[in-house]
């Protein structure tokens, strides 16, 4: 069992509510993956609170956590005004806190991040921190009070995968107790069974299951291949060798000539 | 009185907060207000005066990522 801010979750796999085809299709999405946290956002309703009203009933239906996000802010006040806002209105004190950066890259400004991390840990939010897979910030985010951290593997939504092997191990060669998940840039299930190889412990992803071909499959394999790389990673992988090895025992070759 | 309501102009007569979210139909216990940039609970809605000028942000559960 995996544990967030002393909730137990037995699926590695946090999923996004944005994208689908349909509502429907979200639905089933959410339900094949197995997934019992999914992310969700505040934004400006304009038709009286029904549009608002209708996605929020869809999903408190489905009888997952809910952990709100800051999307889309780009400065330390928008995401924390952000954050009380979803804390209201969602119950939680969850939030899963993004500075934005950049508008091409949409990478995490660290500076911003870890400044707006601080205060709302302070304030008593349990702060899901999307950040780089930068060492330094890592810890920078532990020591303002981040439980736990979401380093991304590649740019949000550009289904590369991991981009930079080494820096994820170092992240969890250094941080063995804290709960890491893979948070962006995951593009199809080998890429999320690598990450869980390496020992990260979840994987949050969106944009790869709902604008697959068929998200309600392309859910359900995101959910073995989670499985599946965690399993290796406990069963411990072999290293990668320079030179072959034979596995057919080379004692009692038989002699022909 | 004109205020901003979620980027818009709006020439409204409510009073209060909560008083506006009633005048422009809105509904339900999953609204998010802020006020000029800061959060405005729900509970304190009630007691919360517009002034001419204000800006004011209703938010609602929406997708994300």
């Amino acid at each position: 069992m995996l544990e967030l801010y002393g909730h137990q979750v037995s699926s590695r796999l946090l999923l996004g509510t944005a994208l689908y085809p349909s509502p429907a299709i979200m639905a089933e999405a959410i339900t094949a993956s197995g997934a019992e946290i999914v992310t969700v956002s505040l934004r400006r309703e304009t038709s009286g609170g029904k549009t608002g009203g209708k996605f929020w009933s869809l999903i408190q239906s489905l009888g997952v956590r809910v952990l709100p996000n800051t999307a889309g802010c780009h400065s330390v006040k928008e995401a924390v005004t952000t954050a009380k806002m979803a804390r209201e209105v969602f119950g939680t004190d969850w939030i899963k806190l993004e500075v934005i950066g950049n508008h091409d890259t949409l990478q995490p400004d660290v500076f911003g991040l870890v400044e707006a991390a601080k205060i709302l840990a302070a304030e008593g939010f349990d702060v899901f921190p999307y950040t780089t897979d930068d060492l330094v910030v890592a810890g920078r985010l532990l020591d303002v009070g981040c439980k736990l951290l979401m380093p991304w593997c590649a740019p949000i939504g550009s289904a590369r995968g991991p981009q930079n092997l080494d820096a994820l191990r170092s992240l969890r060669g250094h941080f063995p107790d804290v709960p890491l998940i893979v948070d962006a840039g995951i593009g199809r299930p080998s890429h999320a069974a690598t990450v869980m190889e390496l020992g990260y412990d979840a994987v949050l992803l969106n944009t790869a299951v709902a604008k697959a071909g068929d998200p309600v499959a392309m859910a359900s394999a995101f959910g073995k291949a989670i499985e599946a790389g965690r399993q290796a990673f406990r069963a411990g992988p072999l290293e990668a060798r320079d030179m072959a090895v034979p596995s057919t025992p080379v004692i009692g070759m038989a002699a022909f000539s | 009185m004109k205020l901003t309501i979620n980027g818009c102009q709006h020439e409204v007569t409510a009073a209060t907060l909560a008083a506006l979210l009633a005048e422009l139909d809105y509904d339900g216990g999953w609204l998010a207000t802020a006020l000029n940039g800061e959060v405005v609970p729900a509970r304190e809605r009630d007691g919360c005066a517009l002034a001419d000028g204000d800006r004011i942000e209703i938010l609602a559960p929406m997708k994300g990522g």
